[in-house]
């Protein structure tokens, strides 16, 4: 070979390692808190203090005796794990792997005990009490953001879950009232929810309107349209329309009586039993059924859909109908499935959350359930905490909800992978 | 299955898109449809597949008249279609992608992925596509996704397989191996109507010619036609194909590139220590399938990607670190990829783009305000020295062809002194009348002394204006060539194979006149990049 063979210009050793960087972000961000809870809630903590969790009611058939922890103790031991755990994922991210969610998950239980330890020192709370209630508030937020993905998967942004939770509670109030029967208010929450799901898929799909501004003012039409016949119609004769039963509260026999996690999973109202079955069958038809295979092409690439044959816009309007009712399930947990009568803007913005829990969740049903339950978590914690008169100032607990979404969303979702064309309206040809 | 097509029109408002169209296809037939971008090739496909109603007209299979209302009745009557852009979910597997739209299920609606599997591999096999059914499409290369698509098809059990522009995304390799599958598929019945407008390809591959121009059928060739012959009926008037350019007349290096590596956005390596040096008035043509870096190393020159290593030099001066803004006054003219995007403000007028980089500076900025007469001064100079079709300076340039916009683009990017001129894709979806004229501007301005880099994805093109040739392959370059280096050579080296092997390779399996050895490069201007390792 006589040719002159010009640069074969293959790059220098060194700056062919780029591809991939060694992230320490989560060990030092687990790090730092370890040591935060090491020192706060171990080294600093009230000497001599008791900390006292109760762990089974009053019903229950196997009684177990409250756990009596020394605070300081204890918070020490606790946080030592955390920085453990911290450490491990120092290792783990050494070795260029992905810290697991397990690693993370463990460690975020493990600190929030410690936490809680300290917070609780000197005075008891009951830790079934505690994970009852976040299952409970997890709820809507749950149904809302299972409501969400159904739409997102087939395509269309839905931000007007706050209003199908809204008009859900209203409906089911309603309904469940006039009727005097709550299971009546349950199936009528979804029905009310799907008016504006019906508007939503009215303008996104047909009319190729900007599905966020669409469902920003669907938003704002519910508020408007709800609070507008509770002042009007419902003030007028609470009696007959606004007092509903409320859903009674069914043990499931035999597992009920599990220590500890039976109360909290099985001595619930039907409302949560039919989300424990919503995201089953959720998960299965989307992943496993010929059903969920077009929705999820539909949503990804409805130019791929068509040339298949699917119908895309059909398909966006049964899942935009769909993941509507399902959110208004939801919105019936407000009034019948926990105070009973509906009131103005009662839903305060959990419809953001659960957008926020679907995000986290990843789109996937037991994510978004997982999701919820964190938030649920938040929230409740800040109700007990605030009952007790801990040392954080009240309105710090009142922010605890959002500032673990925000922190959850922005820091833990990191980059993922919505369905493609979500937002996208689609236009043939 | 015989198709034929009886006076297809349809119309978009005032355009008529296909002008009653006659075609036949025969069975077991490769039928070529060969037109310049913007015949109105695609639009007739679409309207065979269901996805456009036609206006007037009708379609025939084995002589009984069908109406489809949509893909799914196209389908079902026998009618594949792979699209120019891959109609592929991006995150299904391979399976799920031939399944979707007729599933096989095991009852109850659930997916019966063992027999979507079993198919693909049967069908896989039996042509010897060689695809993993769990494979998910995003990871697949274009050409093995283009195997996908045509696996679909004929999981339908396709009798007509419409492929448009198939190899519009191939690597000359990847071509070839098209080429024996579509005889492949004709051998076992299927017909086939390949869309495509280049010449090549048509002649290799094709039974039947038909041409169409302006929506028209214009008439029909065998394969056996000059590709001059094919190109007049393709255009409508005499046209060279080839381009008689002096051989270059080389000044100083001015432009380096040293070790320069960049990431994109998801921080991959997009270009991995590059480096390459271009003489005044030499072409160095940048070469490669489509997203080997290509895009990333022209951005980053131009300071819209930031580098993560290397230098830029021009004529002394390094450009790693300055603004986009200023590297353009230091003498870079700059064609980016996308006209449309990146190229062009689409709602201004022409005479607005035509100064979009330097509405700040003399004569065109007057204090804080425009001098609207300088700019239409200047518009209609560009427009009369570049031929630009356009109803005048203030039509909207969104509304030009093409061809005209692209002239638009490369009017203004020369229309200043430049130390260096980029441009990227030159004549994409331009016109072949067009592609000649901005070829000889190119060449125009080598002659004047400037150093040119073309980033290019046909071969024709690099071939016709390259005096020097950067093969790029994820991110590197694989070697950097003389211009005549035969096809067969830079098509193994687009798919990563070192020059050396690329040679020898060539040598082995082609005719004799393709084995020899591309012309050696004594220019002299490569004296930076002779300290390359060898694979």
């Amino acid at each position: 070979m006589t040719a002159t063979d010009v640069a074969p210009a293959r790059p220098a050793p060194s700056a062919a390692v780029v591809g991939r960087t060694v992230s320490y972000k989560v060990p030092v961000a687990l790090g730092v808190l370890g040591l935060a809870a090491l020192v706060l809630f171990g080294l600093l903590g009230p000497a001599g203090e008791t900390t006292t969790f109760g762990v089974s009611g009053a019903s229950d058939l196997v009684r177990i005796d409250p756990l009596e922890l020394p605070s300081r103790a204890t918070a020490v031991v606790l946080s030592v794990v955390a920085l453990l755990l911290a450490a491990y994922s120092a290792v783990v991210a050494r070795a260029s792997r992905e810290v697991p969610v397990w690693l993370v998950t463990v460690f975020g239980v493990v600190w929030v005990l410690a936490f809680l330890t300290w917070a609780v020192a000197g005075k008891s709370t009951s830790l079934v009490s505690l994970l009852q209630g976040s299952l409970l508030l997890a709820v809507p937020l749950a149904f809302g953001a299972l409501g969400g993905l159904l739409n997102e998967r087939a395509g269309v942004v839905n931000i007007a879950i706050e209003g199908q939770l809204l008009t859900g509670a209203f409906g089911a109030a309603v309904i469940g009232s006039v009727t005097g029967n709550a299971y009546v208010g349950l199936v009528a929450a979804p029905v009310f929810a799907l008016v504006i799901g019906a508007m939503l898929a009215l303008f996104t799909v047909k009319y190729h309107v900007n599905q966020i501004i669409v469902g920003v003012v669907l938003n704002v039409f519910a508020v408007g349209l709800t609070s507008f016949l509770y002042g009007s119609v419902l003030k007028e004769d609470a009696a007959r329309l606004n007092s509903p039963p409320r859903l009674e509260v069914l043990p499931v026999p035999g597992l009920s009586q599990i220590p500890v996690l039976g109360p909290v999973l099985f001595r619930q109202t039907i409302i949560v039993y039919l989300l424990y079955v919503a995201v089953v069958v959720v998960s299965v038809a989307l992943f496993r059924t010929r059903w969920g295979l077009r929705v999820r092409a539909v949503g990804e690439y409805p130019q791929a859909a068509d040339t298949v044959g699917i119908d895309v816009e059909r398909t966006r309007w049964h899942n935009v109908l769909l993941g509507s009712a399902v959110a208004g399930l939801g919105g019936a947990f407000f009034t019948i499935g926990s105070v009973g009568a509906f009131g103005e803007e009662m839903t305060a913005g959990k419809g953001y959350i659960a957008l926020a829990a679907m995000i986290l969740g990843r789109w996937s049903p037991v994510g978004a359930l997982t999701a919820a339950l964190l938030f649920g978590f938040a929230d409740k914690l800040q109700q007990v905490l605030g009952v007790l008169q801990t040392p954080i100032p009240n309105q710090f607990m009142l922010m605890l909800p959002y500032i673990v979404t925000i922190f959850a969303v922005a820091g833990l979702v990191g980059r993922v992978r919505g369905p493609a064309a979500a937002g996208e309206p689609y236009e043939k040809g | 299955m015989k198709l034929e097509l009886q006076g297809i029109t349809k119309r978009f408002g005032p355009l008529v898109a296909n002008d009653a169209i006659d075609l036949v296809v025969e069975p077991g037939q490769i039928h070529a449809l060969l037109g310049e971008n913007g015949a109105g090739k695609s639009t007739l496909m679409n309207v065979l597949f269901g996805l456009y109603t036609a206006d007037e007209g009708t379609i025939l299979l084995d002589g009984q008249e069908r109406t489809f209302r949509g893909p799914r009745d196209a389908l079902a009557a026998g009618i594949g279609m792979v699209h120019q852009h891959f109609m592929l979910v991006p995150v299904f597997t391979v399976a799920e992608s031939v399944m979707l739209g007729h599933e096989d299920t095991r009852g109850g609606g659930f997916l019966d992925l063992d027999t979507a599997r079993r198919r693909v591999r049967e069908l896989s096999d039996r042509f010897g596509f060689g695809l993993d059914p769990d494979a998910v499409v995003e990871d697949l290369p274009v050409g093995v996704q283009q195997r996908v698509e045509i696996v679909k098809a004929l999981a339908r059990e396709a009798k007509v397989l419409i492929l448009d522009e198939p190899t519009a995304v191939l690597t000359p390799q990847e071509t070839d191996d098209l080429i024996g599958i579509m005889r492949q598929l004709k051998d076992a019945g299927t017909s086939i109507v390949f869309i495509t407008h280049k010449l090549r390809e048509v002649k290799e591959v094709a039974d039947t010619i038909t041409v169409i121009r302006r929506g028209a059928v214009v008439g029909s060739a065998q394969p056996d036609a000059s590709e001059n012959q094919l190109a007049e009926l393709m255009v409508g008037r005499e046209v060279s194909l080839g381009l008689d350019k002096a051989p270059p007349t080389l000044g100083d290096v001015t432009f380096v590139v040293e070790g320069l590596t960049v990431r994109d956005s998801t921080g991959h390596t997009a270009v991995d220590g590059v480096s390459f040096s271009v003489a005044q008035g030499e072409i160095l043509a940048v070469a490669g399938v489509q997203g080997n870096g290509q895009t990333e190393l022209t951005e980053a020159i131009l300071g819209v990607l930031p580098a993560d290593a290397g230098s830029v030099t021009l004529a002394g001066r390094e450009l790693v670190g300055m603004s986009p803004h200023d590297i353009l006054a230091a003498g870079l003219g700059f064609v980016p990829e996308d006209r449309k995007v990146e190229g062009l403000v689409l709602d201004f007028t022409v005479g607005e783009n035509l100064v979009l980089d330097r509405y700040d500076t003399a004569p065109f900025a007057r204090g804080v305000g425009l001098d609207l007469k300088a700019l239409r001064r200047n518009a209609q100079e560009r427009i009369a020295e570049y031929d630009i079709r356009t109803q005048g300076h203030g039509q909207e340039v969104g509304r030009l062809s093409g061809g005209n916009q692209q002239k638009v683009v490369v009017a203004r990017e020369l229309s200043r002194p430049l130390k260096l001129f980029i441009a990227s894709q030159p004549t994409r979806g331009v016109d072949v009348g067009s592609i000649e004229f901005l070829h000889r501007r190119i060449v125009a301005e080598r002659d004047a002394g400037t150093p040119v880099i073309i980033v290019s994805t046909e071969l024709d093109e690099v071939a016709e204006l390259a005096d020097r040739i950067a093969v790029m392959y994820e991110g590197r370059i694989v070697g950097i060539v003389a211009g005549d280096t035969p096809r067969s050579v830079l098509g193994l080296m687009m798919a990563g194979v070192p020059l050396e092997e690329a040679r020898e390779q060539a040598r082995e399996d082609a005719e004799p006149e393709d084995g020899a050895p591309g012309t050696p490069v004594d220019t002299g201007t490569t004296s930076t990049s002779a300290t390359g390792d060898e694979q």
